[in-house]
This record gives C-alpha cells, sequence and structure tokens, in this order.
C-alpha cells in the first residue's frame, strides 16, 4: 500500500468520524490493471476503501458539480484547478469543499503500456520511479518517466493550487517544458495538411461524448449538441457533425481548460483532442497572459473585460 | 453438419472465389486495434486478433443508416413523397466473427425481429448475411462467455464455424447458408473424423476462460425490489453518462430516428442511441423519467440482468465479450454490478423507490 493511501484512509476516517464532511471523494481500486473507480464513502469504517496510485487520471472534480453536501475531496495540482474553475462559474461554494490536496507527480498512460508491450496486460504495479507490467510471457520494467499520460508529462502545476490540507510535502514543479511544441507544429501547417490533420484526428470518434463528460468543464443542462430546437448540429456520424462537435466543445473550454487530460484519457478509441485545447490555451496564455484556474479571485480570460485590452477594436 | 478442412495455403483462394458472390466483411488492423471492415478483393481478414474494439453489429445495424428519402422542392412531381433509400442487400459474409459477438446478433435479433414488429432494415441486412466464425482459443482475462449462456466455441447464430489448427482450418459446416458459402469457396475437403479434435479444442478454450459471473438469482429476484436496492448510488457514482459501453456493446440495440434536411432533399436516419444519455429519456413537454444518473445506469443493467431475463427467458442480455468492462473509462464492471443484482435480497432493499 502506497504512502498516499495510508495517509489517505486516516484523512477521510477523520473528517468523516468528526462530521467535518458528509462524504469524501476519492478513488477505489479497478477491476482491470491502470483503472481505478472514483467513488465516495460516507461512513469511516469504508474509508479502507480509498487507494491512490498513478491511475488516478480522472478528475473528481467533475463530481462536484452541483452537489449540494459538504464534501472533502482529493484534488492533484488539475483537479484544484479544476476546483478553482468550478468555484469562480458557481457550481460548488467553497465553503462546502474541504480540499485535500495531493501532490502529484504524474499518471501513466495505459494506451501507451499497451503499445509497450505483446499480448494482454495482467497486472501493472509501481515504485515511484518504476512501472512493473506483467502478461502471460513476461515482465517489463517501464520508467515512469516513459509512460506517463502526456498532459502530465507536460505538466507545470503538479502541486494543488488550493487546499484545505495537504496530503504530503509539495513535489518539485516541472520547468523548462516546452507545452506547446506540437501546436506550433500545427500553426505553421498549410490549409490543406491541417485540414487533413483534423480530419484523421477526428476520423475514429464514435460520438460515444465520454470526452465531454469526463471534462469538469462540461456541465451545461444541455449540450448544444443535444439541443433539438433549434437542432445545431446533426446526430449520425456525419464528418461534419462530428467536427463541428469536437471543434465547439473545444471552443467552450476555452480559458477555462487545465488540460487534465480527463477527455483523452477516457475516449475509448484514443483520440488527441488536446491538441485543439492547448492551442486554445497557448492563444489564452499569449494574448492575455492567462492561464485558467490559479485563483479564485479573477474570472477567466474570455468572461471580463479590461481596458488594457490588447485588441485595438475593443477600445 | 459437415466438417471440412481448409489448407492455409488455399484460404486466399478460396476468400478471393467467394468474393464473386459475396461482399466480404473480416477483422484488420487499424493502428492499435483490428476492427470489421469491407474486405477488398484479395484482401484476407487479420484472424489473429482478441476482441475487436466495436463489435460488428455495426455491419447489420449501422451507427447512421440512411432509411428513408425525400424532396421538399415543390417544383418536383414527388415533392415530400417519402421513398425507401437504395440499399445493397446482395449477399454478404462476416469471416472471422468471434462466437460471443455471433451470439450477440440472436440476441439482438428478439428486438428487431419480434413476432409483432419487424425492422425491415436490420432484417434485410441479416439475411442477406453469412455469418463465418472464428473460435477463440487466446481469451483475454475480461472474456466471461462460458458463464453468460456462450462459450468459445459457441455456435449460435453461426453459418460455419471455423478453428485453426496450425496448418489448416477446420470448418464445421452449420446450415445451408453456411454450405453454399463454402460451396463458392470450394471449401469441399471432408474430414469427418476430425470431430473428436473439435471438441477437445473446445473444451481446451473453455477451460482458458478465467472470469465468471453467477446469474442463476436473477429471475426470481423480485423486479421492485431489486429496482430499489441500496447499491445503484454507489454503483453508478463514477459513471461518466458516456455511450461508451452501450456502443461497444454487441447487443445493445437502441436507436434515434432523425431527420436532417439539407437545403431542398431531406433524409431519415436510424442513429444509434444510448440509454445513458440524458435526452434519451426526454418528453416533448421537457419531462424526463430518467433523469438521474442512477436511473440511467440502473435501467442499463436492469435491462440486460433482469428486465430481459424475464421477458424472453433465454438468459441474460450480454454474450460476455468484455468490451464495456474494458472499455468504461471509470471502471464500472458488469461482472461486480451482477454479482451484486445476483446475491441481492430483499432485506437489504431500500424502502423507496427512486
Amino acid at each position: 500500500m502506497s504512502e498516499y493511501t495510508e495517509k489517505m484512509r486516516q484523512i477521510a476516517g477523520r473528517l468523516l468520524k468528526d462530521c467535518t464532511v458528509e462524504m469524501v471523494i476519492g478513488f477505489r481500486k479497478g477491476t482491470m490493471p491502470m483503472m481505478n473507480e472514483p467513488c465516495f464513502v460516507t461512513a469511516p469504517e469504508d474509508a479502507d476503501s480509498l487507494v491512490w496510485d498513478s491511475n488516478c487520471g480522472i478528475n473528481l472534480a467533475n463530481y462536484l458539480t452541483n452537489r449540494k453536501e459538504k464534501i472533502a475531496v482529493f484534488a492533484k495540482g488539475c483537479d484544484s484547478r479544476n476546483i478553482v474553475n468550478h468555484i469562480v462559474e458557481n457550481k460548488i461554494q467553497r465553503d462546502q469543499l474541504h480540499i485535500i490536496g495531493v501532490p502529484c507527480t504524474g499518471m501513466i498512460d495505459k494506451r501507451k503500456i499497451h503499445g509497450m508491450v505483446d499480448g494482454e496486460i495482467l497486472e501493472v504495479t509501481e515504485t515511484e520511479e518504476t512501472v512493473k507490467v506483467r502478461t502471460a510471457d513476461a515482465e517489463t520494467l517501464l520508467d515512469k518517466k516513459e509512460v506517463l499520460q502526456n498532459n502530465c508529462a507536460l505538466c507545470i502545476h503538479r502541486n494543488p493550487v488550493i487546499s484545505d490540507e495537504m496530503l504530503a510535502d509539495p513535489v518539485e514543479e516541472q520547468t523548462d517544458i516546452d507545452r506547446y511544441a506540437d501546436v506550433r507544429k500545427i500553426e505553421e501547417m498549410g490549409d490543406e495538411e491541417k485540414w487533413q490533420l483534423f480530419e484523421d484526428l477526428l476520423a475514429p470518434c464514435i460520438r460515444c461524448y465520454a470526452c465531454r463528460n469526463a471534462c469538469p468543464l462540461c456541465y451545461c443542462p444541455t449540450c448544444f449538441v443535444d439541443e433539438s430546437k433549434p437542432q445545431w448540429v446533426g446526430k449520425g456520424q456525419d464528418p461534419i457533425d462530428i467536427r463541428t462537435f469536437h471543434f465547439l466543445r473545444a471552443y467552450h473550454c476555452a480559458g477555462r481548460c487545465t488540460d487534465c487530460g480527463a477527455c483523452q484519457r477516457a475516449c475509448p478509441v484514443g483520440i488527441d483532442m488536446r491538441l485543439l485545447t492547448r492551442k486554445l490555451e497557448k492563444d489564452c496564455q499569449e494574448q492575455f497572459g492567462w492561464e485558467a484556474g490559479l485563483s479564485l479571485d479573477s474570472r477567466p480570460a474570455l468572461d471580463v473585460y479590461q481596458t488594457n485590452d490588447p485588441e485595438a477594436f475593443i477600445k | 453438419m459437415t466438417l471440412l478442412t481448409i489448407d492455409k495455403q488455399n484460404w486466399t483462394k478460396g476468400l478471393t472465389a467467394a468474393a464473386d458472390q459475396y461482399q466480404l466483411f473480416g477483422p484488420v488492423k487499424d493502428k492499435d486495434q483490428h476492427q470489421f471492415k469491407a474486405l477488398t478483393k484479395g484482401q484476407v481478414p487479420d484472424l489473429d486478433l482478441v476482441n475487436t474494439r466495436l463489435s460488428p453489429k455495426d455491419l447489420i445495424f449501422p451507427q447512421s443508416e440512411t432509411i428513408i428519402e425525400y424532396s421538399l422542392d415543390e417544383s418536383q412531381a414527388d415533392h415530400h413523397i417519402m421513398k425507401e433509400a437504395a440499399k445493397d442487400y446482395s449477399p454478404r459474409a462476416v469471416v472471422g466473427i468471434r462466437p460471443c459477438d455471433a451470439k450477440a446478433v440472436q440476441l439482438v435479433k428478439l428486438n428487431f425481429d419480434a413476432p409483432d414488429v419487424k425492422d425491415p432494415y436490420w432484417l434485410q441486412a441479416y439475411e442477406a448475411t453469412t455469418f463465418i466464425g472464428m473460435a477463440c482459443d487466446a481469451p483475454l482475462s475480461t472474456c466471461f462467455c462460458t458463464s453468460a449462456g456462450c462459450g468459445p466455441y459457441n455456435a449460435e447464430g453461426l453459418d460455419i464455424l471455423m478453428m485453426d489448427q496450425g496448418e489448416n482450418y477446420l470448418a464445421k459446416v452449420l446450415t445451408d447458408k453456411g454450405q453454399a458459402f463454402a460451396d463458392a469457396a470450394g471449401w469441399n475437403q471432408a474430414t469427418p473424423e476430425a470431430a473428436d479434435a473439435f471438441m477437445a479444442a473446445k473444451d481446451a478454450a473453455e477451460a482458458k476462460i478465467v472470469s465468471t459471473i453467477s446469474t442463476d438469482n436473477l429471475v426470481d429476484t423480485d423486479l421492485l425490489e431489486l429496482h430499489g436496492a441500496s447499491f445503484w448510488d454507489d454503483v453508478a457514482f463514477a459513471c461518466l453518462n458516456c455511450g461508451t459501453c452501450t456502443f461497444s456493446c454487441p447487443t445493445c440495440w437502441c436507436f434515434d430516428l432523425q431527420d436532417e434536411v439539407h437545403g431542398k432533399s431531406g433524409v431519415r436516419m436510424k442513429n444509434w442511441d444510448s440509454c445513458m444519455f440524458p435526452i434519451f429519456t426526454v418528453h416533448t413537454t421537457g419531462h424526463n423519467p430518467r433523469e438521474t444518473k442512477t436511473q440511467r445506469v440502473r435501467q442499463r443493467f436492469m435491462h440486460k440482468l433482469k428486465y430481459f431475463v424475464d421477458k424472453y427467458q433465454t438468459g441474460i442480455m450480454c454474450v460476455g465479450c468484455g468490451r464495456c468492462v474494458r472499455q468504461c473509462p471509470v471502471n464500472i464492471d458488469i461482472r461486480r454490478v451482477c454479482a451484486l443484482m445476483n446475491s441481492f435480497k430483499p432485506a437489504d432493499a431500500c424502502a423507496a423507490q427512486g
């Protein structure tokens, strides 16, 4: 059992026993290698079902939307930034939350690992630096750094930005990270090449909406793709409708996305829709000096007007 | 029933010959996963696979299918007349379908080929299709077919069941449709003496299935008590209400009808739908009888493991292919839910029916 897991159980048990909160939201061990299941605990004696390892990539802020209880939630750097978003956007109140900050060194990418070994993966265990993958025929030791989710490899906010207590001392933040090398490459492409890239990117989409539903930002009561009066988008497999969904969804996330990677992680067909959201993130940073979810005291970039706006037309 | 031996050296030749009379479909590798696709002439299916990411149900029940076309151009004599869209229902064959996916087609058939209601689109496609199954000798740890009314050598829904013998395939011809395909492919080397080898391989393959579920109590459990069980909130908590489980499931059959108009011409489409989506049940009044996530998740499992069981008395609406287990982004596991449902005792039931 990891040190984090042990501490989590203690903290959850304490918070439930002394009635600081009504429920604790965390993860329980999954039934599949490299999978844990988001869960809630309401009784102190059930706190022992909580676990933590590098398979907790689902963003728990997503489970806070419009809840009414007093809740303790475990929050990695990205989760904490989405909790900030949620508070700023009134999806939950700050005083409803007891945030337990989880300094994070990244989550592992199961799709990447599946691609690195032959045969079905039966068990995956980890240490701080390594990941051991067992198949029926072999055991493979991998460097954890090599198998991180891409958003984790590029992460510059590993420590929670808001918390009521911390699970452990902060971890060292990654520096000298070039977050946008691939985005710049696309920016430099010609129209046709760009179009081809988007076509190929979205071709496997089955419109299950796992990306949207895993995203803490996507809490609209009725998503525009589900509207019927008027119906903005067709519901079939027409590539135009599929692209419309992905492009518009990305725009809805502009200035709000924390690049938590939940969308890409949830996608059953392996689409990297973060290429779209990171372009918008880059634009927000370059044009407004804005990074989402860092402070409770500021509104998202596209949600405010400032007299020093760099765009001439607005003055 | 005839047993045929097909020399692998003649495999491509046989399929190429069959392709004169059938449009062939089969698993092909696409990036990191296999998918069932139409095969070009001379292309052979890649049978060295684990279960495909999506089931081949879309070959008969496409995710989006135009069923009706119409014109809104009033200068045309036939404007506003609904016309059946032209379709190709010429003979087709799915080569390399797994027994679980073939059995799933039979479960879906209960819905589209009911005594009182027939879906002409599904039925015509079904009747045009010959199912050439490939027995499964290398199951995944998430496969639980043997306890879900199926098995790695299950023949239900197949016209031919093949097994791999290394140098050759052994093919069990099960129906007239299967015989017609074997004739078209020129497969005629009868080997009745291989029956024992087939049985032995079946036993060995079944022994490799390590995952099981218990369903013995589902029939006798009171439906409303189960509906009101206290575990549904816990089961549903992690659910994102995405459609991954239902879209990857070979037995999920729900669809939505949509009219799409472009300029002055329109089509009516049949699109996959999912009980996980909130709008699946929204009434025109705006009322939604399944407004909460828990209600929707409960519906999915109750349909598969209780309503279907009670209605058709042919077991559960699941063939144990394990796709939903492997692909659920938050690891909701039907095996775990089935265990909760099967071991449920009404004393545990919550008084409120929710």
